[in-house]
């Protein structure tokens, strides 16, 4: 009884599903999907190397002051940094008084429950990054989390920052009506190809670097990749150094059980 | 109960013996899994994984309670909890991706014990109720993993949350206030958020106890075996200490280090990028995906694209999907063959290595990727597959198979030839 029931149900979802089948392919055959305009020309993200790629990678401090120089100058206009305290940057190298300094040169605003004012002072080392505000179009993202927040992550920051260009005439010819709107901006490493933000890195020497790096559009999108893999994951040393004792241990721990099974075995065949 | 060459426990220390008197807590240890235990001699590798999703547990909820401690379910504060944890809590990060990718090895580990489960015949007579009460661990398991991926408060926990409470709005008349009731709103908010903290917290404790019934169902009988064939005497057995206890220290080793390197080199591999947007009731991602391990009943959802017969489609989905597990519960009254191990079954093994398998693999792979073609339609042939094998082929192959020959017993299995047998044909006279 219960087969004859069960082979019942079975008949019932098998035909559902060749009914959902049917139906499919015969609309994917009467009206085959459509290529669309992203699909034809979104990229994927550039190949780049960062210094704390792949198991034994580690944080380049030089470059993440380097990349922590380009947001401060370039990326702060619009982007926040909410979950990075001042106090964190000390991770990156810089001393006590360095921090103070940077914390400085943000103003943090405060309400005032009992006057209901918002006033500004300027930060110290525990105040986080202050909140931006921005009235363009578009609505900037908060940059901490980006590199953990997007597919590819840091490659994915690079190769936006570096992707800007016109449109190609093969995309226009194509696509006619995927003229990029005014006030966007074109670049195929966004997902819609059509990006609010316009080019912020535009030109050599837009920051200068303190330790005297060439500032090329190039290295400025790479250092600040890096310093947003930093605030994305700023225990990503540590991980690292604690994975390797934990898997070093296990390695030889995993042996020794090894041996202890096949000792213990050793008088029963088979196992 | 257990076999009667099942060693007994005998205290020798007198506080043991004290004990053993007042709470016999050592000895049921002692018979659980220590030396009073007989276990099979001939279990493989495949027979790991029952203790491996056992220690998960424990993992889960150690780092889960240390997690508690330092996370606020409110809509408001809860992601910045999240990252609170990761950056000024003290090995917090450790604790959370502990956490979050300890979820992934319990899947892993309990599907291959599943797997096992369907390949050798575990569900069938005398073990059907240790089946059905794992059936309800993994629901259980389900519910836990859903409701906790909800708590980061990230973009894919507010949709997925949107999404799966959205399934019970598909049940006829009642749905819709049904699912308003669950979210305690319109949408998930923090009456929902605080809901999944609380059972999130709740449901591994009850999954701790439905394991214990699990162990004790599966105390009554012992534990099956590659060949299917039961124990008969004790020169089928080893004692589970030290014999197995070494063995799944050795396994227990081997996962470690899978999940360590997860863990600490690749944590965020699992997740979705998604999910470190906070979430934006205004704003739906591309592509809502579930976390992998339920990519293949969210194929099943997805499979159902037409309305059949008065029935909608996405109603059609829904009950397939809660149908592709409650089928499992009927599988040892569907699978009817007498011989357990699929390794004398050859027409069942080819419908589990050839159908089952691929057709898992596809819905895992479809379950993942986005709602369009080839995608669907390959899900709908493997949605098909999967329905077919559990109601149709495996009441069909148990009819009509003919096994081949079974070991005499799990020492001739191993050993080559096992007394109990020689003496057996000779007591027989040669007239015969």
């Amino acid at each position: 009884m219960i087969r004859i029931i069960s082979i019942l149900v079975g008949l019932f979802f098998t035909t559902a599903l060749l009914w959902s089948f049917g139906n499919g392919a015969a609309a994917f055959i009467a009206e085959p999907p459509v290529a669309t305009v992203e699909h034809e020309f979104h990229k994927h993200p550039k190949e780049v190397h960062f210094a704390s790629d792949g198991a034994f990678g580690k944080f380049d401090h030089q470059q993440l002051q380097r990349g922590f120089q380009v947001y401060k100058e370039v990326c702060a206009a619009c982007h926040s940094l909410r979950h990075v305290a001042f106090r964190d940057l000390a991770a990156l190298g810089y001393n006590e008084d360095e921090v103070k300094a940077i914390a400085k040169g943000f103003e943090i605003p405060a309400y005032n429950p009992a006057t209901g004012e918002v006033k500004t002072s300027p930060g110290t080392s525990t105040d986080y990054f202050p909140p931006v505000a921005y009235g363009g179009q578009g609505s900037p993202p908060d940059l901490s989390l980006i590199t953990k927040a997007r597919h590819d992550g840091a490659a994915y920051t690079y190769s936006l920052l570096t992707g800007y260009g016109p449109q190609p005439a093969e995309l226009l010819k194509q696509f006619p009506e995927a003229k990029t709107p005014e006030g966007l901006h074109f670049n195929p490493y966004f997902a819609n190809l059509n990006i609010a933000m316009p080019a912020p890195i535009t030109s050599d020497g837009q920051v200068t670097y303190a330790d005297g790096t060439k500032a090329t559009v190039d290295q400025m999108s790479k250092d600040v990749s890096a310093f947003l893999i930093w605030t994305a994951e700023p225990k990503l040393d540590k991980r690292k150094q604690t994975g390797w004792a934990v898997l070093g241990f296990l390695l030889f721990a995993t042996v020794l059980a090894y041996m202890a099974y096949r000792n213990i075995w050793a008088g029963k065949k088979g196992h | 109960m257990s076999f009667p060459w099942a060693n007994e426990y005998k205290p020798q220390a007198p506080l043991m013996q004290w004990l053993d008197e007042k709470l016999p807590l050592p000895r049921f240890v002692y018979n659980a899994i220590g030396a009073g235990y007989p276990v099979p001699r001939n279990l493989n590798y495949m027979w790991n994984f029952g203790v491996l999703a056992g220690f998960c547990l424990v993992i889960q909820i150690v780092t889960g309670v240390i997690l508690a401690m330092h996370y606020a379910a409110n809509a408001g504060v809860a992601f910045d909890s999240v990252e609170h944890i990761m950056r000024d809590v003290n090995w917090g990060w450790m604790m959370r991706y502990a956490h979050a990718n300890g979820a992934s090895a319990f899947f892993v580990v309990v599907y291959l014990h599943i797997f096992r489960g369907f390949f050798y015949g575990s569900y069938k007579a005398p073990r059907e109720m240790i089946w059905l009460l794992g059936v309800v661990i993994f629901l259980l398991m389900m519910a836990t993993a859903f409701m906790g991926y909800v708590l980061p408060w990230g973009q894919m926990s507010f949709w997925g949350a949107k999404v799966i409470t959205g399934l019970f709005g598909a049940i006829p008349l009642v749905g819709e206030p049904i699912q308003t009731w669950l979210l305690g709103g319109f949408a998930p908010d923090n009456a929902a958020l605080n809901r999944f903290f609380s059972l999130h917290f709740l449901l591994p404790f009850v999954i701790a106890a439905v394991v214990v019934l699990h162990i004790w169902a599966l105390h009554i009988p012992g534990s099956s075996n590659p060949t299917g064939v039961e124990v008969k005497s004790e020169s089928d057995t080893v004692p589970f200490h030290p014999y197995y206890t070494a063995k799944d220290g050795f396994g227990l080793g081997v996962f470690l280090i899978g999940y360590c390197a997860l863990l600490f080199f690749a944590p965020n591999a699992l997740g979705h990028p998604d999910n470190y947007i906070p979430a934006n009731p205004l704003s739906t991602p591309a592509h809502i995906v579930p976390e992998w391990y339920f990519w293949p009943f969210y194929a099943i959802l997805r499979a159902f694209t037409y309305d059949f017969f008065f029935i909608p489609a996405k109603l059609m989905g829904v009950l397939a999907m809660f149908g592709a597990i409650l089928v499992w519960f009927f599988l040892p009254w569907l699978d009817r063959s007498p011989v357990r191990s699929g390794h004398y079954r050859p027409l069942f093994r080819k419908f589990f290595w050839f159908g089952l398998i691929p057709a898992m693999a596809v819905l895992f792979y479809c379950g993942g990727a986005p709602a369009e073609e080839p995608y669907v339609m390959l899900s709908q042939i493997a949605s098909l597959y999967y329905f077919a094998h559990f109601l149709i082929i495996l009441p069909v192959v148990s009819a009509i198979e003919r096994p081949t020959a079974l070991p005499y017993s799990i020492t001739e299995a191993v050993l080559g030839q096992d007394e109990g047998s020689v003496l057996a044909p000779a007591a027989v006279p040669h007239s015969a």
